[in-house]
């Protein structure tokens, strides 16, 4: 039923149903504090329980089904030292700073390489199948016989894998209440507490808004783990044209990100800013691709001609193998979708189809529609993609999986027909994201700035740990998500062992109410969230997209500020939801001023960056090859130069193994 | 039945369709990550979808739904884009068409 259902019904508004008592005071008391119950999340509170640490979670949604993995999963990439694969670690790590140019995150690529493996085991040991146990896949090129395990992307190589990850999210949610984590549901965190109030201080708790009832809460914590989501909704926003069915969801506002940088802490690739168009309502995966979770899906055109798949680097495949290796024997497929987006090389990527398919539908050899034709496949692995992958991938078990085969579609019998779109983005894209049905100067903000840490995913404030594919800067997927997690759950609990509890600031607390509160005393607010969201990504898409200069930025920076301060003041809540929403943008107001801070701070331009400043044209200076940490305090914005691996330089080893085993907390199975 | 003055929708009003055995438990209020619903003020009746822009079709309310009550409603925009052929007849079909095939009943892969 909907709200005006219900109202033609009963003539009346539903009232809201439950007791609100805005601004009521919670004080929860726990070792360590985990911000955000996603899947990094809840493998940050397990690993800290495991130490032995008291442990509460602030989660916005609801963990059991919450984050961008809450939905499930399909790959699960970085798993390198499962028995079958040939990657290391340190080859992991450091293929993924040569392809971007060192703007990624070879710290936290090694300790996943390390460790993605263990941590998919024990995953395995909670309930999540990660192999072929039914023999269902026996006997195909994706599966290995010895351990049952089902490779993707690159069989040469087997480090990335099939699993069965729908339920993967209800059963870490199990685990860490078995152990015993206190779980803040519908708790919007809004700011980091940090020793007496001060920018820059060790970082001691957390604060938030319950986005039902409206009540504060106060954490006070000896370690914070940072383990929130990204963000789309700064930059583009749109959810009525997109109906939120787009791969971002609307609790996705980079707040990890924006308290961090609240606190004072440094943030780095903040100036990775691709523009581009919004994803305009395709529902994803429901149509036709060879991309991802489709990959090897044969494609034919109108006509029932085969397009062909083609190497990364474009060489025409006849072999179904071929699509699954690497476009060179030297090296390995990275992956994909795991935040490597642009590269300066083409042979680490997937394989795509035909690089001439944009020409051959231009010019009448081939025929639009495109249509995958699942009948090509042999059934093993047409059951593989369909069966597995597709009823497994995030968001794809019901809305995809459930909802086609319940209005009949059968992949024994079917055809799914391509998006009549960009035929450019068709060769090595999903059709489903409909690039070019959008305003060219739409901004995604989706480049890998987060947060900066040392080899114990602590940022630049003590107490404060970073984990996840989106608060650690250089960006991930859901495996992950799940090992940084694990890792800086581990070092949280470690830090708080070692430290003692400290009494957050009054005044810093009351700053806070008095600023989330303000738009419920608000009488003849006449703003809603809606509104001001849209007026914020106005903002971001004009002077922080394609023509960036000093004084653009500045503008951006003003007209962010005059927001807050004129329209944020007339904005209204009509209740705790309302609120939840409209205190989300308050701080993306604030994240999109550290953006723009970040892309002033970058004078010169860089392709991997996907970063244009119009007065700074010339790409990529080698001396502007490095990362630039940038910072607040008392209304002073700080940068500095560091090296893209100065994770392997001076007070570090060059040595990644060595550094990991003089850094690390080892793991323990069981809480103590 | 009086006739009220409602504003227009700003996108789709019915992302999830609740069938008759629903006794308004409400877990999939609760499982829901955008706290889309709230419950029905009537004990036992429906839960009713407030925010239905805010619905990321994530699926998590039919999973947690013990019986089997709850769909998930395509967007028209997406069921129009929806669109495959069988190969042997070249008959087209859709999600949301009229008459559509009989549903395919084929389990995921997989054993939990």
């Amino acid at each position: 039923m909907n709200w005006h259902e219900y109202a033609i019904k009963h003539g009346k508004l539903p009232e809201w149903p439950y007791e609100i008592s805005y601004g009521k005071e919670n004080v929860v008391e726990s070792d360590v504090l985990v911000v955000g119950g996603g899947v990094a999340g809840c493998r940050a509170a397990i690993a800290a329980l495991q130490q032995g640490a008291s442990v509460a979670v602030a989660e916005r949604g609801f963990t059991k089904r919450s984050g961008l993995g809450g939905a499930g999963v399909d790959h699960w990439h970085g798993a390198v030292t499962n028995p079958c694969s040939k990657i290391t670690p340190e080859m992991y790590s450091d293929t993924a700073m040569k392809i971007s140019d060192g703007y990624t995150n070879g710290l936290a690529r090694y300790i996943i390489g390390k460790e993605g493996w263990d941590t998919l085991l024990e995953l395995e040991e909670m309930g999540v199948q990660i192999r072929d146990e039914d023999d269902e896949f026996k006997d195909t090129m994706f599966r290995d016989e010895e351990t049952k395990l089902l490779f993707a992307y690159d069989l040469d190589n087997k480090h990335c894998l099939r699993v069965y990850g729908n339920n993967i999210k209800p059963c870490l949610d199990a685990e860490m209440r078995r152990l015993g984590a206190g779980v803040y549901d519908r708790t919007c965190i809004t700011a980091l507490l940090t020793e007496g109030g001060r920018q820059g201080a060790r970082v001691i708790g957390a604060m938030g808004v319950n986005d039902r009832t409206g009540e504060f809460f106060v954490f006070k914590a000896k370690a914070v783990v940072v383990a929130t989501g990204g963000g789309k909704r700064l930059g583009s926003f749109a959810p009525e044209l997109t109906e939120s069915q787009s791969m971002f969801h609307i609790n996705l506002t980079n707040m990890g990100h924006t308290i961090a940088w609240n606190a004072g802490a440094e943030l780095v690739m903040m100036d990775q800013l691709y523009v581009g168009g919004l994803d305009m309502g395709y529902a994803p995966y429901s149509m036709g691709n060879a991309d991802n979770t489709y990959q090897g899906a044969p494609t034919v055109d109108a006509n029932g001609v085969r397009v062909q798949h083609a190497s990364a680097t474009g060489t025409l495949l006849t072999d179904e193998r071929q699509i699954f290796q690497s476009a060179n024997p030297d090296t390995f497929v990275i992956g994909h979708g795991i935040g490597l987006g642009p590269t300066n090389t083409q042979e680490y990527s997937v394989s795509t189809l035909d690089h001439a398919l944009n020409d051959k539908i231009s010019s009448g050899e081939l025929r639009l529609p495109l249509y995958n034709d699942f009948t090509l496949l042999d059934e093993k692995h047409r059951r593989l993609i369909w069966g597995l992958m597709l009823s497994h991938e995030g968001k794809t078990r019901v809305p995809i999986y459930e909802t086609l085969s319940k209005w009949g579609f059968d992949p024994d019998k079917d055809m799914l027909q391509y998006a009549v779109t960009n035929a450019e983005l068709l060769s090595h894209r999903s059709s489903w994201t409909g690039l070019e049905h959008s305003p060219k100067n739409w901004v995604v903000t989706a480049g890998g700035g987060g947060i900066i840490t040392d080899w114990r995913l602590q940022g630049s404030l003590p107490g404060m740990f970073a984990a996840g594919g989106f608060p650690l800067f250089g960006s991930g997927c859901h495996g992950e998500a799940q090992t940084t997690g694990r890792y800086a759950g581990r070092q949280a609990a470690r830090f708080a062992s070692e430290h003692d509890s400290a009494e957050p600031d009054r005044a810093q607390i009351e700053r806070e109410k008095r600023e989330l509160f303000a738009p419920v005393e608000n009488e003849g607010g006449d703003i809603g969230w809606k509104e001001l969201n849209y007026a914020i990504a106005r903002v971001v898409q004009d002077y922080c997209g394609r023509y960036k200069t000093e004084e653009i930025l500045d503008l951006g920076i003003k007209r962010l500020k005059d927001l807050r301060d004129t329209e944020g003041r007339r904005t209204y809540a009509n209740n705790p939801h309302e609120l939840g929403r409209l205190v989300e943008c308050f701080r993306l107001i604030d994240l999109g001023i550290c953006y723009m801070e970040a892309a002033k701070a970058r004078k010169a331009s860089s392709k991997i960056l996907g970063f244009s400043r119009v007065d700074y044209p010339e790409m990529d200076p080698p001396e502007w090859n490095c990362l630039l940490p940038i910072s607040q305090s008392d209304g002073q914005v700080h940068v500095r130069k560091l090296p893209c691996d100065y994770y392997r330089q001076a007070p570090y080893s060059d040595c990644l193994a060595e550094n990991y085993e003089k850094y690390t907390v080892p793991a323990k199975k069981e809480a103590t | 039945m009086p006739k009220f003055a409602l504003p227009s929708q700003s996108g789709p009003c019915r992302v999830l369709s609740f069938d008759d055995k629903c006794v308004g438990c409400n877990k999939c209020v609760n499982v829901c990550p955008m706290d889309v619903m709230i419950p029905n003020p009537e004990k036992g009746e429906e839960p009713i979808v407030v925010f239905a822009e805010e619905c990321w079709f994530c699926g998590g309310c039919v999973q947690e739904c013990p019986i089997g009550a709850l769909t998930l409603v395509t967007p028209a925009k997406q069921r129009i884009s929806t669109i495959w052929k069988r190969k042997e007849t070249g008959e087209e079909f859709r999600v949301g068409m009229r008459n559509p095939p009989p549903p395919v009943t084929t389990p995921p892969s997989g054993n939990r």
